[in-house]
């Protein structure tokens, strides 16, 4: 038996650093909640339409009735005769599509300019930090807006105009991340056998940075979804595809007479969102030993 | 040393708010389908006679960078175009609008800041206590609900079950009797608004206030004054708080983008009218002069913000000062 062994009853297993983010995760109940809400409303998304095939854009009782007084729209009509259901079942689809796509463009971005300043500093940093400074700038909100104006509300433009208005901040916290990372001993040695600069950023100091990056991609998916349901609410979302934030955006002007036009919509979109955050926060826990000890 | 500092920082500020008009012009030409049909926008372009008098104004027949000179000329001296929907120059429009949106966002930001660092202090005090689990529900609320759902929410409530507050406007003509009368019926529409706009921050600013309370009473200095007998009304309030709140005005700062961004939308839910309505009506009518415009203005109001937190914060911070 060699000193090596790792089957010596003696020693503790060192435990697999996924395994024991995952052991953390698990013994938190707000991000095991979130997990659940997530899968819940991501299954009823996927599979729902099929099991409750309503066209949401077909009319089919009177416009405005309140939920639970005909059995044809258990949750009550928009202002057009709409089923709500139908509407809240399909909608997410296209909410959580913008929601994934913005927030992959913006961590593609950021994770790029974020690399490339913090590894190389000196003036790409200065010109990069210069521009993600000058992006900080302008109200996000407002950006976006302008952005879709300019271009047609399809959906493809709404996820990139709400990626291009939010990857400052995962820029910001990749380049802190390089920076920490770069001046690491396993760096240098990489370096002092040859590796070239791209292998070095995306081969040795990425999978080291990753673990708050994904944090806060995961929190991204939430911020991009509010963004998203913040342009439908003024118009900004493609008529064509049933969305949550179109039902928000239609039914904004009935709120008095019909609360449930909004309020139905718009707490689907919470719900999304509070799931993905307080996965988000569970995330952090579990990959942050710092915090743990806390 | 500190002069030449806040000149650098006013030189960098102005090349920013420059770079703004840049992407405004960039906008403009990028945009599918013909400048002069942008700048018109739908209400007024469709006539040729309209068209030419742009393309003659802004020298659309003239090479970009020279179009690019004309732009930046006008912006200068204040001309940020015409709106042909409202028949009036932007400018006129957004200072007509900018008071109402600056006195939204700092009644928001200052309630967010007093209760927000009040209910931090207090959690951080007992940090397993019902206000501390308090704040971590608020904060996961406040960031998870969008921000005109929770106006509308307020709305409903309000309209028919709790009638205190008014739900739209800024003001009542028949309420609105001398300068007095005046400034209190106005601060009785801004509650609602305000406090939509205020309860994302608070949520924030608790939380950001009992985290770095913790990490400062935990400090040495802390356990000084507690051992030479310092009160604890005094630790919290002289030493500790005065410590945890410096984080909070940069990250109210730095933030300022995206709290005049949750005004827009917060002013559409209220009706309240600043430049965020403004903004809404302009994009239902294609109004892009007026659209960038309010872009431009409110970048610059970011910048200066920025600017001014920045300053503050090197005259408050003897450590930052000397660094630099």
């Amino acid at each position: 038996m060699t000193v090596l062994d790792t089957k010596d009853e003696s020693l503790p297993r060192a435990e697999h650093p996924a395994a024991e983010a995952w052991r953390v995760f698990r013994s938190r109940p707000a991000a095991l909640f979130g997990l659940l809400l997530l899968s819940i409303i991501v299954i009823v998304s996927l599979f729902g339409p099929v099991l409750y095939a309503v066209d949401p854009f077909e009319i089919v009782w009177a416009p405005l009735t309140p939920p639970f007084e005909t059995e044809t729209a258990i949750l009550g009509t928009d202002n057009l005769g709409r089923d709500m259901l139908a509407g809240l079942i399909v909608g997410g689809r296209a909410t959580l599509l913008v929601g994934v796509t913005a927030a992959l463009i913006t961590i593609i971005i950021g994770i790029l300019v974020g690399a490339l300043a913090g590894y190389y500093l000196g003036w790409v940093d200065d010109v990069l930090m210069r521009i993600t400074e000058f992006f900080q700038v302008l109200p996000p909100l407002l950006f976006a807006m302008v952005l879709v104006t300019l271009f047609s509300p399809s959906l493809p433009v709404v996820a990139m105009s709400i990626g291009i208005v939010s990857w400052p901040a995962t820029a910001r916290l990749a380049r802190a991340e390089f920076m920490r990372i770069r001046g690491l001993e396993y760096v240098s040695a990489g370096r002092s056998i040859g590796a070239r600069d791209g292998r070095l950023i995306w081969r040795v100091i990425l999978p080291n940075a990753l673990a708050p990056l994904i944090v806060s991609a995961t929190l991204t998916i939430g911020v991009a979804i509010l963004f998203e349901a913040g342009l439908s609410f003024l118009g900004l979302s493609d008529p064509n595809t049933m969305s949550w934030g179109l039902m928000i955006g239609s039914g904004r002007q009935y709120v008095l007479d019909a609360w449930w036009v909004v309020t139905l919509p718009g707490a689907m979109i919470f719900l999304t969102v509070l799931g993905v955050s307080l996965i988000g926060d569970g995330l952090n826990d579990a990959f942050n030993p710092k915090l743990r000890e806390r | 040393m500190l002069l030449w500092t806040v000149i650098r920082r006013l030189i960098y500020s102005v090349i920013l708010v420059v770079a703004v008009l840049v992407l405004n012009f960039l906008l403009i030409h990028l945009a599918p389908g013909d400048p002069a049909d942008v700048i018109a926008g739908e209400m007024g372009g469709a006539t040729e006679e309209v068209l030419a008098s742009i393309r003659k104004a802004y020298g659309l027949d003239q090479p970009l960078y020279v179009q690019l000179w004309v732009y930046l000329k006008a912006a200068a001296g204040g001309d940020l175009g015409q709106s042909f929907f409202y028949n009036a120059p932007v400018i006129d429009l957004i200072l007509d609008r900018v008071g109402a949106t600056l006195l939204l966002v700092f009644t928001a930001l200052g309630f967010a800041i007093v209760v927000g660092t009040t209910l931090g202090v207090i959690a951080s005090r007992k940090p397993t206590g019902i206000v501390s689990n308090l704040v971590t529900v608020i904060s996961v609320i406040g960031y998870s609900a969008p921000i005109f759902w929770t106006g509308i929410m307020l709305i409903i409530v309000f309209a028919s079950l709790i009638p205190l507050f008014p739900i739209s406007n800024m003001y009542d003509v028949t309420k609105s009797v001398g300068p007095f009368g005046y400034a209190l019926d106005v601060a009785h529409h801004l509650v609602l608004p305000a406090f939509t706009l205020g309860i994302v921050y608070l949520a924030q600013y608790s939380r950001l206030t009992r985290a770095s309370m913790l990490e400062v009473l935990g400090s040495d200095y802390i356990r000084t004054a507690r051992a030479k007998g310092v009160s604890e009304r005094k630790v919290y309030g002289r030493h500790a708080l005065r410590n945890a709140v410096l984080p909070i005005i940069t990250i109210a700062g730095l933030q300022f983008g995206g709290i005049v961004s949750g005004a827009v939308l917060v002013e559409t839910v209220f009706n309240w009218p600043g430049l965020g309505t403004l903004a809404f009506d302009s994009i239902l009518a294609r109004d892009y002069p007026t659209i960038l415009g309010i872009l431009f203005f409110s970048a610059v109001i970011v910048i200066v913000a920025n600017l001014i937190t920045d300053l503050l914060y090197r005259v408050a911070d003897p450590r930052i000062r000397m660094a630099k």
